[in-house]
């Protein structure tokens, strides 16, 4: 087993950032305009580096599977973006965000990640207002902020209900700037299949153009993953349709570590599973709960005829109403992190006290803060958020309490990266929710537009140079390279392998079946016995898969099945890695919850002492066990506790 | 709220393989839809069902399903996004339809956005729209605190509201002229009306009108249609601040 090397620079961790950009090289503008850099995804990581990158003068090649970059999957963040500019007068410092971050990922992230995240978080607010990103404003005309859950301060920074859109589109202009010089190269609806590694470095990617159907070769210095999360593994999540975990699976073929992969976020209040036929999950944003009191009825005999429709939520008096947040975590009471209250949720409905048919929902309810504030207000805060529940559940929130369930959002693991958020492959680089750095076990909300813009503007500018100070003399690599003839042959026989199949399943139908073992076995509580039956059936899953898929329509052209069919083949093999992570982390800590370490309230608990490391994992070939390596966490500044929110 | 099954429901629907080959409809059956699922989760069945059947399942955009990021698109009965106001063909629900209905799904008709396949069409002329001005031109790091600037809460939710803006290209779909003046203006407007973004306004109107003129979208002919489809409600308003800021754009030369 290797001993990783993260790279956290020596010293005290308020000085580690700014020692460390005094140290690491800086490339010229005359050289950097000899240096290509490929940006793959443009959501708010991969477009904030490619604007970022392209105005100091790098070359840059962007790609998106999308039709424009503005439709990457930070566009569907809600709620907002948290930055410790103390605005609020509310004590908020750099270091209490690192600490809430620290802690709300429970003790299992890198310090000196975080509090770097935290020290840059300003920069982002004052870049986006620059930008034009119209956040939300006082009458004064100073910006207005919000709470978000696990924290006890007013630091997120928003524009109503719509911060990513807005965010992105700021990225997205400065972007598309840049396209109109010339300095970015654009690629929309072409798909990362492989990466091409020449001198053991990375020197290319390998796509498949959407439109044409052709495979195509890119050529670069350095090659940047910023490609999202791979919540879709479990087909029902948050995520967008075509989220694909395809970019860092290549990654992690071709030999980068792939980090906590079992850490998955499941967001607490999303609206819940109407039946057989749905297709995705919707979000209600967290800030929400700024305003919202989640409850379930107290006595079983009114969930009862809640859940036979006999009964409405007005119909149940205050008494009778179980503000289970507020009653187990006076504290934080409504705003508890969002692991501890999907959990929660959970425990409610497993004991038979859930509201709709199935018993999978609990309310948030805006009645008291519409009493109290005013149903104007209200509307102000959420407008949007009521509108798109009320035309999905066709119930008024104004009237009625929103149900809500948890669901799978967002995922810690990804691709492991070093301090420079470079893999352990040279000029590889993962950034945003694509590596696994920041978030630990549990990410806090509004915290992953802060890492994907933190990643993209301020961190992988800077550090990237460092590597490609190396480079100058490297010249551009040829198409016709053997690895580029090498990978594409590859890449062509995977798609052949998929499409000659002819088999008489639709891909659908195999990721729901994955899907579902998923969220069963590898979802909010696992143990022992499920992941290994979860490792069974994937396994039978899989083969199924490559013996009874059925592609229809042409190879060599648009082909959606064909996409489709080379994501679940990815998310087949991901999941797999998945359980094998959660069965390796015997203890629970942030989203992973192993039955088998629970505190005596229900609570996850850690252990510290066996499992303050990051799982690191190498590919050892198709159906071969991969290998673990550990990066031990060491923690100079903060004490480890059992995390509290009571 | 209670769903109800539609029992059977006809779709007809534009096939088209490429954007060279010759359209047309096809209709095909398909039952028992609960009221309570999507139009689009109605699709992916339909489709499921083709699958089966050996048939190539019909192509349409769409991504996130939560009426924000745009790709979506379709003429559903004629209207763009179908019968229903202010969201996007991924949030209509089949509530919205009786049983028995024929329903017809066409993709976006402009010229500016041609059929790649089936219902979905290339929209990179709004990219370009976008890539001549609709920025501030400023580089990453450099800037002034957050709260340099202070901007008045109207402003910024009038700036907000044009910002809101998916780039779905409805309003385009819906122009019988092919304007592409609500899309251009709600952008110019959201820049304009912050104080960052007054800086270049006019140079920022002239070279989009510009290139929108050159990319083959029509003239606005003040009918509306556009704000009434609009998944958005992006206003018209936006419209008339734009020809403010062209207007101003010419004069100064």
């Amino acid at each position: 087993m290797t001993v990783l090397n993260s790279k956290i620079p020596a010293g005290p961790l308020a000085e580690k950032w700014s020692k460390h950009k005094a140290a690491i090289k800086v490339v010229s503008p005359a050289n950097k305009r000899k240096l290509d850099i490929i940006v793959v995804g443009t959501g708010l990581a991969g477009g904030s580096a490619a604007a970022s990158l392209a105005e100091m003068g790098y070359n840059v090649k962007a790609f998106c599977y999308q039709d424009s970059g503005r439709r990457a999957h930070s566009i569907a963040a809600q709620g907002g973006i948290n930055a410790a500019k103390n605005y609020q007068n509310d004590n908020d410092s750099i270091y209490r965000l690192f600490y809430d971050t620290i802690k709300g990922g429970d003790y299992r992230a890198r310090e000196g990640n975080v509090y770097r995240l935290a020290e840059v978080s300003g920069d982002i607010i004052d870049q986006c207002v620059a930008q034009g990103v119209p956040f939300a404003r006082e009458y004064g005309g100073t910006l207005s902020n919000r709470s978000f859950g696990g924290v006890l301060v007013s630091r997120t920074f928003y524009a109503r209900g719509q911060t990513g859109q807005q965010l992105l589109l700021g990225c997205y202009a400065s972007m598309n700037r840049m396209i109109g010089q010339g300095k970015i190269e654009m690629h929309e609806r072409n798909e990362m299949l492989d990466i091409v590694i020449a001198d053991g470095k990375a020197r290319g990617i390998i796509t498949r153009n959407l439109v044409t159907g052709e495979v195509e070769r890119h050529g670069a210095h350095a090659v940047v993953i910023a490609t999202g999360g791979y919540g879709n593994v479990f087909f029902l999540s948050t995520n967008a349709m075509g989220c694909n975990g395809g970019a860092a699976w290549q990654a992690y073929k071709n030999g980068a570590y792939f980090g906590n992969p079992c850490f998955v976020q499941i967001h607490p209040t999303c609206i819940p599973v109407h039946g057989e036929q749905q297709s995705k999950l919707t979000l209600m944003s967290e800030s929400l709960r700024n305003d919202g009191r989640v409850w379930t009825p107290k006595k079983k005999e009114d969930a009862i005829k809640l859940q036979k429709g006999e009964m409405g939520p007005n119909d149940i008096a205050d008494e009778d109403r179980d503000f289970y947040l507020e009653r187990r975590y006076p504290s934080y009471g409504n705003l508890v992190p969002r692991d501890v209250a999907s959990r929660a949720a959970k425990e409610r409905c497993d004991a038979g006290f859930g509201v709709n048919a199935e018993g999978k929902a609990v309310y948030l309810d805006f009645k008291y803060s519409i009493e109290r504030l005013g149903r104007d207000v209200i509307e102000a805060r959420y407008g949007n958020l009521f509108q798109m529940y009320e035309k999905i559940t066709d119930v008024n929130p104004y009237n009625e309490p929103m149900q809500i369930y948890p669901a799978i959002h967002y995922s810690m693991g990804g691709v492991w990266v070093d301090y420079n958020l470079m893999t352990n492959i040279p000029g590889l680089y993962a950034i945003g929710e694509a590596n696994f750095s920041d978030h630990g076990g549990n990410r806090l909300g509004a915290s992953a537009l802060m890492q994907g813009l933190a990643d993209g503007y301020f961190i992988l500018p800077y550090t990237i140079g460092d590597y490609l100070a190396d480079e100058i003399q490297t010249p551009r690599i040829e198409l016709n390279h053997p690895e580029f003839e090498k990978k594409e042959k590859a890449v062509q026989e995977r798609l052949e392998r998929l499409y000659n199949v002819k088999g008489d399943k639709s891909v659908d139908s195999f990721h729901k079946r994955l899907g579902n073992i998923m969220w069963d076995y590898v979802g909010m509580a696992r143990n022992e016995k499920g992941l290994k039956f979860a490792i069974e059936e994937i396994a039978k899953i899989k083969a199924d898969f490559y013996k009874n898929v059925r592609i229809p329509g042409d190879f060599d052209a648009m082909n959606i099945e064909l996409e489709k069919a080379g994501r679940v083949a990815d998310f087949l093999e991901l999941g797999d890695l998945m359980a094998r992570d959660a069965l390796n982390r015997k203890e629970s800590c942030g989203g992973h919850y192993r039955e088998e370490s629970v505190t005596e309230e229900g609570e996850a608990k850690r252990d510290d002492d066996n499992f303050t490391f990051v799982s690191a994992w190498e590919y050892q070939g198709e159906d071969k066990d991969p290998i673990l390596h550990k990066e031990d966490l060491v923690f100079e500044t903060v004490e480890l506790t059992q995390r509290s929110y009571k | 709220m209670a769903d109800k099954i539609l029992k059977e429901l006809t779709i007809k629907v534009w096939r088209q393989k490429n954007a060279k080959a010759k359209g047309k409809f096809e209709s095909y059956k398909i039952s028992d839809i609960s009221t309570g699922t999507s139009f689009l989760e109605m699709l992916d069945i339909l489709n499921e069902q083709l699958i089966n059947d050996g048939i190539e399942p019909i192509a349409f955009d769409h991504d996130c399903r939560e009426g924000i990021c745009g790709m979506c698109s379709l003429f559903i009965d004629g209207r763009a996004h179908g019968p229903d106001d202010d969201i996007t063909t991924c949030q209509l629900h089949m509530r919205k339809f009786e049983d028995g209905a024929t329903i017809t799904i066409e993709p976006w008709r402009a010229g500016a956005f041609p059929v790649i396949k089936d219902l979905i069409v290339d929209r990179t002329a709004f990219e370009k729209v976008l890539q001549s001005g609709g920025y501030i031109s400023v580089n990453t790091g450099g800037v002034p605190d957050g709260n340099a600037i202070p901007i008045s809460y109207d402003d910024a939710e009038e700036a907000m509201d044009a910002a809101a803006c998916i780039g779905c290209g409805a309003c385009v779909a819906t122009c019988k002229n092919s304007s592409a003046m609500l899309f251009v203006s709600a952008k110019v407007s959201h820049l304009a009306k912050l104080p960052q973004g007054r800086v270049e306004a006019t140079r920022r109107a002239k070279n989009m009108v510009a290139k929108m003129d050159e990319l083959g979208f029509g003239n606005c002919t003040n009918t509306g249609a556009c704000e009434v489809e609009c998944p958005k409600g992006i206003s018209i308003a936006n419209i008339a601040r734009l020809n403010r800021e062209f207007l101003s754009a010419t004069i100064k030369g």
